[in-house]
């Protein structure tokens, strides 16, 4: 963690969460658990509502879909740290590891829906040209994506260009498999809140 | 449905004007990649365009220039917000021009 602030600036409550999370997941303190924890009244608290809203609020998409386009926008950023939380949970909602490391390695050849597939790939777009233009949107709508599907993936998109961002600069320790899976089972769980 | 909108306001309201350490002038700047002196510039210019290239030398750069932890954390979060949120307002207006000509 490139600030000094993050890894033990939180004051006493929080770090007594924090060890309460080690203690219970035998794992390192997540380093987006200290970022969200640090000063959260400007920052984490808010950006948490964000986030469980576009990832658990009512959708069109499933957990598994919207966990996967988290995944997939971490990797167009090429954000370790976010690629392999999110993997995990989306692994973890659908059951099935194959198709998550497909859509991740060739998203044109992955065995998933076109409306899916669609969506995602204007999600990578918008991620690595930081725009889209209208033709993209149709194009996404042609596959038989409704337009309220469209905003619930640009929320998810939202979020995770966010926090992308956050943990490539702050630069988020990558913890081991282990970790992710502590991980993944506590936010299908309890979400983001 | 999915609607982020109230929460997002909110979110963006508060690091933009909540209290904090950097000045608001700063934040918006921040926010906006644009106005900024170095060595702020090129650290705010990575975190919106390529994070992944953020270095130790360039947080280093910004703390040796009088910002302290607290203002670097700030504007930062400003900085990834700003840019999420042009990308996020580009889309939905590609998705209104598509939706109105369809």
């Amino acid at each position: 963690m490139r600030l000094t602030i993050l890894d033990k600036g939180h004051g006493f409550r929080t770090k007594a969460l924090f060890a309460f999370i080690r203690l219970v997941t035998r794992q390192p303190t997540p380093e987006i658990i200290k970022l969200i924890g640090y000063r959260p009244a400007l920052f984490g608290a808010y950006m948490k509502k964000v986030t469980h809203e576009a990832m658990r609020g009512s959708s069109g998409w499933s957990v598994g879909d919207r966990e996967l386009m988290a995944a997939l926008v971490s990797c167009v950023n090429a954000c370790e740290f976010c690629i392999k939380a999110h993997t995990a949970v989306a692994v973890r909602a659908y059951g099935d590891e194959p198709k998550v490391a497909a859509v991740l390695s060739d998203l044109e050849a992955a065995p998933i829906s076109e409306p899916l597939r669609a969506t995602l790939r204007m999600l990578a777009k918008l991620t690595h040209a930081q725009t889209v233009g209208a033709d993209d949107m149709r194009s996404v709508l042609a596959a038989g994506v409704l337009p309220q599907q469209i905003e619930d993936a640009l929320a998810v998109c939202f979020a995770f260009n966010t926090i992308n961002r956050l943990a490539e600069t702050f630069a988020f320790s990558v913890p081991g498999p282990n970790a992710f899976e502590a991980g993944a089972k506590f936010l299908l769980a309890h979400g983001y809140r | 449905m999915t609607d982020i909108s109230q929460q997002r306001k909110a979110l963006i309201e508060r690091v933009l004007n909540g209290a904090g350490t950097a000045s608001q002038s700063e934040r918006q700047a921040a926010f906006e990649n644009i106005g900024l002196a170095e060595p702020v510039k090129t650290l705010i210019q990575k975190v919106a365009t390529q994070a992944t290239a953020v270095s130790d030398r360039d947080v280093a750069a910004a703390r040796a220039s009088g910002l302290t932890e607290d203002q670097i954390f700030e504007i930062v979060i400003c900085a990834a917000l700003g840019q999420s949120t042009r990308q996020y307002d580009s889309a939905c207006a590609a998705l209104d021009s598509a939706i109105s000509k369809e």
